[in-house]
């Protein structure tokens, strides 16, 4: 469950992403964190700089941006259809510098209280016919909310 | 000369009902009374495998001598086996160690949490870790916090979010750790005390449940966040299809949450009536506690007092 998310693979256009992979990652972060608030991918291509030689795909971009989503460095936001994008603050990044430590101990569950323990195979069956029920009785409700998210 | 075997008895007799008081019991309340029976059962026990081991360990002729007694009236008294006594001191050492063991980690756990927990210098108690995990929990320390991933937040609506910080909120005022370790060092001391620390564990959630579902005022809320997040973090199943969940009937669905894990449990008590508060079970349950207490008493009583008689004797 803590895995990270495989990497992004890598699209087509990547002749200058791969030249300066590093590069970009470094100048993604600086637009970001120099913008005034949360930015789509979008944002991010139109601030680029660079002349007709550095022309960037958008999905080149989407590229960069979810790879420095999983290495914990942006955060994310529902935005409508898409996410827009934010640069973490402190506490954050010390959060899940924390939580990858934590993760290390093998002791981690002693003390922390999580919200939900795992679930078998059978007990999400279960779940899922209890929550059913629910969902069927507010008539009016969002539904089953086993099936949102 | 029985009474002393009752403490070692009634552990297993508390593991048996353990999860069934769990199940009907204010969470509240059988957090406080699973988790002080399993300290005081588990001190019980560790008392008659101490005495067990005093009675046959009273006939060495070192400890005679010592203690200044006669052996021979010790010998005349005594009915405990040397192997019982044996494997009596055998299991008392093999108690005390796991219980240092397990409190050095626990405490080291706890300090490392402290420590992590004050490293986090948001001004809010609730801390937001990037990245795609599915993780919401509560780190004790002053000030506890609660961390939960932006992944999760992003698929709460409002509702849900309030919920979930409830529910990790009352861990941290309630001082819940506490409660799930004094249980967890009992059944160190007494393995039979095993499901009654599993038991602590769950009415711990329960208990931060009931919270969460007092500040929402919407059971029904708590219970759907918990499954839409159980089922968001567990291991990724194929779909049920929606037709096979009409079949089951509720006496099928009965039989399988007693099997069932804590999560369909939590999700199944929110979606009943709230507890109510169950005097006559309370008080069955202090009075084993008493009686295990009495037993180990009354027959430390008896060895003092056959020592006594013994160095009149000498």
């Amino acid at each position: 469950m803590h895995e990270p998310a495989p990497p992004p693979a890598q699209d087509g256009s990547a002749g200058a992403g791969r030249r300066a992979a590093g590069t970009l990652e470094a100048e993604v972060l600086g637009i970001l964190r120099a913008a005034d608030g949360p930015l789509t991918p979008g944002d991010v291509r139109q601030r680029i700089s660079g002349g007709a030689d550095r022309e960037l795909s958008y999905s080149t971009v989407v590229t960069i941006i979810s790879r420095l989503h999983d290495k914990g460095l942006l955060a994310r936001q529902r935005s409508g259809r898409g996410f827009t994008y934010a640069p973490v603050d402190e506490a954050s990044l010390a959060a899940s510098r924390m939580s990858l430590a934590l993760g290390s101990l093998d002791n981690r569950g002693e003390v922390l209280s999580r919200f939900v323990s795992g679930l078998s195979g059978r007990d999400a069956r279960l779940l899922r016919s209890l929550l059913a029920e629910v969902g069927d009785a507010a008539a009016s409700g969002p539904g089953d909310p086993a099936e949102r998210g | 000369m029985w009474l002393l075997y009752l403490p070692l008895v009634l552990p297993a007799l508390a593991g048996l009902a353990a999860r069934p008081l769990a199940a009907v019991l204010d969470p509240r309340q059988a957090t406080w009374v699973l988790s002080i029976g399993a300290v005081a059962l588990a001190t019980c026990s560790a008392a008659a495998l101490a005495l067990l081991t005093a009675y046959a360990a009273a006939r060495s002729p070192v400890l005679s001598a010592l203690g200044d007694y006669s052996p021979q009236v010790i010998r005349s008294a005594d009915p405990i086996p040397n192997a019982i006594g044996a494997i009596a001191g055998l299991a008392l050492a093999g108690a005390v160690i796991a219980v240092i063991v397990l409190f050095s980690r626990r405490a080291r756990a706890l300090a490392a949490a402290y420590r992590h927990a004050a490293a986090l210098h948001g001004r809010d108690n609730v801390v937001v870790m990037p990245g795609p995990a599915i993780e919401a929990y509560a780190l004790p320390g002053r000030p506890g916090r609660i961390v939960v991933s932006d992944r999760l937040l992003d698929d709460l609506d409002a509702n849900g979010r309030t919920a979930l910080i409830a529910h990790e909120q009352a861990h941290l005022s309630g001082r819940h750790y506490l409660f799930a370790a004094a249980a967890r060092l009992a059944a160190a001391a007494n393995p039979m005390l095993l499901p009654v620390a599993r038991a602590v564990e769950y009415t711990i959630e329960r208990w931060a449940d009931e919270h969460a579902a007092a500040v929402t005022g919407d059971r029904a809320l708590v219970a759907q966040t918990i499954g839409q997040v159980a089922l968001l973090a567990g291991p990724r199943q194929a779909r049920m299809p929606r037709i096979s969940l009409g079949i089951v009937s509720s006496r099928t669905r009965r039989a399988s949450l007693a099997l069932a894990g804590p999560v369909p449990r939590r999700v199944a008590a929110l979606l009943t009536a709230p507890p109510r508060r169950r005097i006559v079970l309370l008080a069955a349950c202090s009075v084993v506690v008493l009686l295990a207490a009495v037993a180990a008493l009354d027959t430390a009583g008896d060895l003092h007092a056959l020592v006594e008689i013994a160095q009149a004797g000498q």
